[in-house]
């Protein structure tokens, strides 16, 4: 199977991860994931029935903290690298149209 | 003394034949010398790296530290999050970043009496395998630097290579400290899934990804992890281990151990001189008292592609955060917030991660999730349970690091797909959360070195250590009696004079 | 109308846990910090930092799931939900999609046709975002960590209901049983409940679901009720025009009693849900699910059935009285101090209630304590005031929350029974009204009530009405 990503799915996933190509790097792109996919492909020869999937390569659970509070509170810490704060704030344009 | 292993100084250093400062100014010394050539190093701390010196000497002296590694100087990669030290990973979108806070593994170092000289260049998001996409430049690799040092953790493996540190920290998600140390002929191991916290470490592909130590020697590696593995509650994933003494497994005794080599990694795409030295490390532990025999596994085909959907995956998702509004790089020109966004990423990520990312997005998308993600995850589970089987007949599994040796700058970058099935033979210990290590077993003809790579069973870094320690001594003993010269040295390790007087 | 039309309802209810932490870190959830000062590297998505989970959380869920009928999972995880937005601070938020940790529940609710029960589909744990606020003066908006990383529950239901009085009962029913656990204090106007409604319309009869909206920004159960009409005559006259109802999420507008279409063209509606890959799974044993029934406090329908036994109070008020926590647990002891628990129930489900209502407060939010109500109620048992005056006291204990036996003592407002000072007074009231005493002579009952209001009146509410009364058919 041939993969044909097309214009759309790729302006689709520049959506998703926010991510703006030029001309040629939409084609490049659409290049590379098809090689990619068709590479990817393989793994169908692979019969994988009654394989649960891992997403977890040990069988580690319930991994819990307790509910008491340590707190840092060093809000100049956290805003420290913020490319543009304002009033303890985080800024950012305007998020309502 | 740059030359001299981390336990060696370390030895030192507390013996008092050596002062922390001293080791530290000649490290910086060396440093100031070949970075110009090299680039092994996005940001040196030098002032910061003197005074933890003095400080760390002070504790030495007065018997507050008696550590091993006590006033050793070392490199991190620049993805481990460092208090008030830049970490950019590679990027620039992280190129102001400066943490609040410092990865417990580094914090452990500390503890440990570590000198942190700098922060070493890697590839961008630890995805690559030559140290090429970094933002900051190549790192070249000292053995030839007309060749890659390899990747992601090319900047630690060549800082170790060419004496500009004594060992350092690497992270690995899919072979990024063994292939980079085989490439420039040092000692880079892969811890079991769990062993290091990955508290601090900026995420690529987090449920395949390590922090392992890069060094001189087995015994450094085995020193290291001794003091940056632990039982984490800020990292989930972290595993609470019986064993945390890993050096006291290294001792020249694997009689009767049993190690398979994988006959999968043998096949074509293999560079005959690769083969032929690592063959010759299997003879050699043969030679040792290991039962030495073939293995063959049956899904090693599937490795790269589970691999490249699961990383991806994870990695679009783990990247989402660098969207510049809490730190890092913001575009200056922008239209509202979404343009704000995708501007942002598209300026500060370089091509490689991009590629990743999309392709992250496209297999965790609707209608594509359970066709590849679900899949990859499926494959991934079948792949572990073929490693569990061989482990219940080999202690070891033996292979080559890479297929080739390090190619020439700029080769890797032109063909992805060339790239991504280089990591062939690495990345199937991230899929299955095994401990691997790579060390040198050998060069080619053009004097690169060649990474012999050992895997062992989850949680079995001791027999793993053992196999490599009793290797590391039978083959610097057969090249002794060859009469060849050291290799350990870089080729030109003489650029800087030996300053024994200091 | 050609048709007649009914609509289908499902909700979404978000609900704040009220554990002392987050659920990912160590930082306080505590309301009304300064901008991020409930921050750390962890809920602000700083590289490199990584979840770790609350326990409190998944007992909370469990607790809740098990008062709601569902089955708890024996395994659970949590997936990422990736969507880009500054309120979120990874860009994804920590949720539970495949594997949520309760499951086929139900609520019963009186309706007026009975009983009625309200399947719950889910009820999974996530993450609650920062706060943006808005600076429409320099065009930029602000973001607050301080809520990023609050533990929430989202209870997702069938779509079983059929109208904003059934939604109500649910909500009040599911707003009970979380209070009565302690899970959270479920507050619409605080926003630690929210609830979405999901709603499509069809002609009676029909067996399939038309094409639903989903609504948000529904802050108070008025505005849930408004919205709800709204919604529906919306739709069914989009339906009677031959007009097509579009699946889309509208926002309500309660000052306009209006919504309106939320739309953003870059709003790629794409979670790319996987597993969490920082956190490990959940195993949930049958010994911790039955340690967390056994801690389970007595729920509203145990208690509904526990009052009308041991109060002996009418069904009416025993529902009015536990759907609040709060109240039960006044009705409770105020009736422990001082019995009579009809009049303990009257007080609460009329006064009590008056005056929340008046204020905008809460059913939970009782200012005052069962001890100075218990003493009330003594006073006006034993006559010492009489209910008008009884009345005005228990403003004063609402507002103040007063002492009222030292009240009434400083105010001197304790009814009068003397007889001769009484007598003095209603001789004094026959003197003045000449004209009702004839009335009353000549048959006209309705003169009584008049004078015996001249000399409550002039006695200043203090008299004894009773023998007032008494008095004046005497002197009459």
């Amino acid at each position: 199977m041939r993969h044909q990503i097309t214009d759309e799915t790729i302006s689709q996933l520049e959506n998703l991860a926010k991510l703006e190509l030029s001309p040629e790097e939409r084609e490049q792109a659409k290049k590379d994931m098809g090689e990619m996919l068709h590479y990817i492909d393989r793994l169908n020869e692979l019969d994988t029935t009654g394989t649960e999937p891992m997403s977890h390569v040990f069988p580690i659970n319930n991994v819990f903290r307790e509910d008491i509070v340590e707190q840092e509170n060093n809000r100049e810490a956290i805003l420290k690298n913020a490319p543009a704060q304002r009033d303890g704030s985080f800024q950012v344009p305007k998020t309502l149209e | 003394m740059t030359e001299w292993t981390a336990l060696t100084l370390g030895k030192k250093i507390q013996a008092g034949e050596i002062s922390a400062v001293e080791a530290t100014k000649a490290t910086l010394e060396r440093i100031k010398n070949l970075e110009p050539t090299l680039n092994s190093f996005i940001t040196v701390e030098e002032e910061s790296a003197l005074k933890q010196a003095e400080e760390v000497q002070k504790k030495i002296t007065a018997g507050e530290l008696t550590g091993p590694l006590a006033g050793v100087p070392a490199a991190l990669k620049d993805n481990l999050c460092t208090e008030g030290i830049r970490t950019t990973c590679g990027s620039r979108i992280l190129q102001n970043f400066i943490p609040t806070y410092t990865a417990s593994a580094v914090r452990n170092l500390q503890r440990a009496g570590a000198i942190l000289l700098g922060k070493t260049n890697m590839d961008e998001f630890a995805m690559g395998s030559s140290t090429e996409t970094s933002y900051y430049g190549p790192t070249k690799n000292p053995r030839n630097t007309a060749y890659v040092p390899g990747g992601s953790s090319g900047g630690s493996c060549a800082a170790v290579a060419a004496e500009e540190c004594f060992y350092a920290l690497g992270s690995d998600t899919g072979g990024s400290v063994r292939q980079p140390s085989a490439f420039c002929g040092v000692t880079g191991l892969k811890p079991t899934y769990g062993t290091v916290s990955r508290y601090g470490l900026i995420a690529y592909g987090s449920s395949l990804e390590q922090i392992g130590p890069i060094a001189r020697d087995v015994a450094d590696c085995a020193a290291i992890l001794e003091a940056i593995a632990s039982h984490d509650k800020k990292d989930s994933t972290s595993v609470k281990r019986r064993d945390y003494d890993f050096t006291s497994a290294l001792a020249e005794d694997i009689k009767g151990m049993k190690i398979g080599v994988l006959t999968d990694y043998f096949g074509s795409g293999l560079d005959p001189q690769v083969k032929t030295a690592v063959l010759k490390a299997a003879e050699t532990l043969r030679d040792c008292g290991a039962l030495v025999e073939e293995v063959k596994l049956n899904l090693t085909d599937y490795a790269i592609p589970a691999y490249y959907v699961i990383a991806s995956a994870e990695a679009s998702s783990n990247l989402a955060r660098f969207d510049g509004v809490k730190y890092g790089y913001r575009a200056p020109e922008y239209e509202g917030l979404h343009s704000m966004y995708k501007r942002t990423r598209t300026e500060g990520f370089g091509t490689e991660v991009k590629r990743r990312i999309m392709l992250g997005s496209f297999v965790l998308s609707q209608g594509y999730y359970d066709a590849y993600y679900l899949k990859a995850l499926r494959a991934r589970a079948l792949i572990k349970q073929e490693f569990d089987k061989a482990f219940e007949k080999y202690d070891i599994i033996l292979g080559p690091t890479a297929p080739t040796t390090a190619p020439k700058l700029g080769e890797s970058l032109r063909d992805p797909m060339k790239m991504y099935l280089g990591d062939i033979y690495t990345i199937s210990a991230n899929l299955a959360g095994l401990p691997a290590i790579s060390l040198p077993c050998g060069k080619d003809s053009k004097g690169l070195p060649i990474g012999l790579q050992l895997m062992g069973n989850c949680f079995e870094e001791k027999k793993l250590l053992r196999a490599a320690y009793t290797f590391e001594r039978a083959n610097a003993a057969s090249i002794t009696e060859k009469g060849d010269r050291d290799d350990r040295r870089p080729v030109y390790g003489s650029a800087v004079p030996e300053r024994s007087s200091l | 109308m050609k048709h007649k039309y009914e609509s289908v309802i499902g909700l979404e209810v978000h609900v704040e846990l009220a554990t002392k932490t987050k659920i990912f870190c160590s930082c306080s959830t505590a309301f009304g910090g300064a901008p991020n000062t409930h921050t750390c590297p962890v809920c602000t998505g700083m590289p490199g930092a990584l979840p770790v989970l609350n326990r409190q959380v998944v007992e909370y869920a469990i607790a809740v799931g098990l008062a709601t009928n569902c089955a708890i999972a024996r395994y659970c995880k949590f997936d990422r939900k990736n969507y880009f937005y500054p309120d979120n601070p990874q860009n994804y938020q920590i949720s539970q999609l495949y594997l949520p940790i309760c499951r086929d529940g139900y609520i019963e609710i009186e309706t007026e046709n009975g009983r009625k029960r309200i399947g719950i589909h889910e009820i999974h744990m996530e993450e609650d975002a920062g706060k943006l606020i808005h600076d429409v003066a320099e065009g930029c908006s602000l973001v607050d960590y301080n809520r990023s990383g609050v533990p929430l529950i989202e209870i997702v239901s069938q779509p079983d209901m059929r109208s904003a009085e059934e939604v109500i009962a649910y909500l009040d029913e599911l707003r009970a049983t979380i209070q009565y656990l302690g899970a959270s204090d479920c507050k619409l106007q605080e926003g630690s409940m929210r609830v979405d409604v999901n709603l499509s319309v069809r002609k009676v009869g029909e067996k399939n679901y038309g094409t639903r909206t989903e609504m948000k920004n529904l802050n108070s159960f008025k505005a849930i009720t408004r919205a709800i009409e709204a919604e529906a005559a919306r739709q069914t006259e989009l339906l009677e025009a031959g007009k097509p109802v579009i699946q889309e999420t509208r926002r309500w507008d309660d000052d306009k009693g209006e919504s309106y279409a939320m739309r953003s063209k870059e709003d790629t509606r794409d979670y790319r849900y996987f597993p969490e890959p920082d956190l490990v799974p959940i195993v949930i044993s049958e010994e911790w699910i039955r340690e967390i029934r056994a801690r389970q406090p007595e729920l509203r329908p145990q208690k509904l059935l526990r009052y009308k036994r041991e109060y002996n109070i009418p069904d009416y008020d025993a529902r009015l009285l536990t759907a609040a926590k709060g109240m039960a647990d006044m009705f409770e002891e105020t009736t422990a101090l001082c019995g009579l628990p009809k009049k303990v129930s009257n007080w609460l489900m009329v006064e009590t209630m008056r005056l929340q209502k008046e204020r905008g407060m809460d059913q939970e939010e009782i200012p005052f304590s069962s001890e100075n109500l218990a003493k009330l109620i003594r006073l006006t048992e034993d006559g010492t005031i009489n209910s008008t005056v009884a009345k005005e006291v228990f403003e004063k204990i609402f507002e103040e929350d007063i002492e009222p036996e030292q009240y009434v003592e400083e105010r001197g407002l304790r009814t009068v029974h003397d007889e001769n000072t009484l007598r003095t007074c209603v001789e004094r009231i026959i003197a003045e009204n000449p004209k009702s005493v004839s009335d009353y002579r000549n048959g006209k009952e309705k003169a009584m009530g008049f004078l015996v209001g001249q000399t409550m009146k002039a006695m200043k509410g203090k008299a004894n009405p009773e023998l007032v009364k008494e008095l004046l058919r005497e002197l009459l």
